[in-house]
């Protein structure tokens, strides 16, 4: 494609593979490795009783944190090379909007559930028909 | 004015004149297209990132009705997520051989990624009439309707995805790999591998952490 036409762009777009023809293949397959991989751990994890119980949903969330870095670094070739600064700064951005507004949310409706209501069967009609 | 004068006071960005200031000018379309909608993919995600928070602070207000535990079925999504993670290496692979100029295996793994896609999309709807015709839809309690509300979101996304492999494929085969349609493809992709991490998120925070005993 059109990467071709300027050999030292200083930026590349993101989800454009890397030039090399073979190692792009590769960089897919091992992508896609490591993700069938990871998704495989997160289902045993969710099922199996040998582990720590409370520990479990923690494990879960850092698997998947995990394959999602699989997935930007193998498939969407967002690599920590100077010509990725942008779209590394953009992700960043992005990462902190998403963390802001889903721990923001849970931790403030948290405290609002348990401050509120003095029954759980309150609490149910409160959050439901509020 | 020449293109070498413009490029001796910096007007243009050949990698001559490099000054290790950062790139002078605007960036090729080939650059600014995807960066552009690589930034729509973000604030997509922001949009999600809403939807799985009210889903969180909902997933327990069940109000008597069924709950996470007896709706979902861990085969279906493992199935789903198969699907789905297929496409996106299918995905990428058809940048490959775009990339390449190969005609025939540029539309076959596009069409591969658009029939895994359909997989995807058909199980997803198989559950949602399931559960509606299990008296479980989004009208019945708090929960069921954030878990409409985000699971139906990137499920219509996937529709979306799925309208837009089909028009990539006819445009190619059109068109041919002229540069403008190369640009597509890439957004294409990177549209697709972004649904596929959403599900990443989904099938963990959903169906995975939903069923824990």
């Amino acid at each position: 494609m059109s990467e071709h036409e300027e050999p030292h762009a200083m930026n590349v777009a993101p989800g454009a593979p890397h030039d090399n023809l073979m190692s792009e293949t590769v960089a897919y397959v091992i992508g896609l490795a490591l993700a069938l991989i990871l998704t495989g751990i997160s289902f045993w994890v969710a099922s199996t009783s040998s582990l720590w119980g409370p520990g479990i949903a923690v494990g879960l969330v850092v698997l998947a944190i995990a394959q999602m870095g699989v997935h930007l670094v193998f498939f969407l070739h967002i690599t920590s090379g100077p010509d990725n600064t942008n779209n590394v700064l953009a992700l960043a951005f992005g990462v902190l909007i998403v963390f802001l507004v889903m721990i923001g949310t849970i931790w403030i409706m948290a405290h609002m559930n348990a401050n509120m209501g003095p029954a759980p069967e309150m609490m149910n009609l409160m959050t439901q028909r509020g | 004015m020449s293109t070498q004068e413009a490029a001796a006071i910096g007007l243009t960005h050949q990698g001559s004149e490099d000054t290790g200031l950062g790139q002078r000018g605007p960036a090729s379309k080939s650059i600014v297209v995807p960066y552009g909608f690589w930034l729509f993919v973000l604030s997509d995600m922001v949009l999600f990132s809403a939807l799985f928070a009210s889903y969180a602070a909902l997933a327990h207000a069940t109000d008597g009705g069924p709950t996470s535990n007896e709706l979902f079925h861990r085969g279906l999504v493992a199935i789903e997520t198969m699907a789905l993670l297929i496409s996106s290496f299918t995905c990428g692979l058809a940048i490959v051989a775009a990339k390449r100029g190969s005609m025939l295996w540029t539309q076959g793994w596009l069409l591969v990624t658009g029939l895994l896609g359909l997989v995807f999309l058909f199980i997803e709807l198989y559950e949602f009439a399931s559960m509606i015709a299990e008296g479980a839809g989004p009208q019945r309690s708090a929960f069921l309707s954030a878990f409409f509300t985000l699971v139906g979101c990137h499920g219509a996304h996937v529709t979306c995805g799925l309208l837009w492999i089909g028009t990539m494929m006819a445009q190619i085969w059109a068109k041919g790999f002229q540069p403008h349609i190369g640009r597509r493809l890439l957004c294409l992709s990177v549209f697709w591998h972004a649904l596929d991490i959403i599900w990443v998120a989904i099938f963990t925070i959903v169906y995975l952490i939903g069923t824990l005993p």
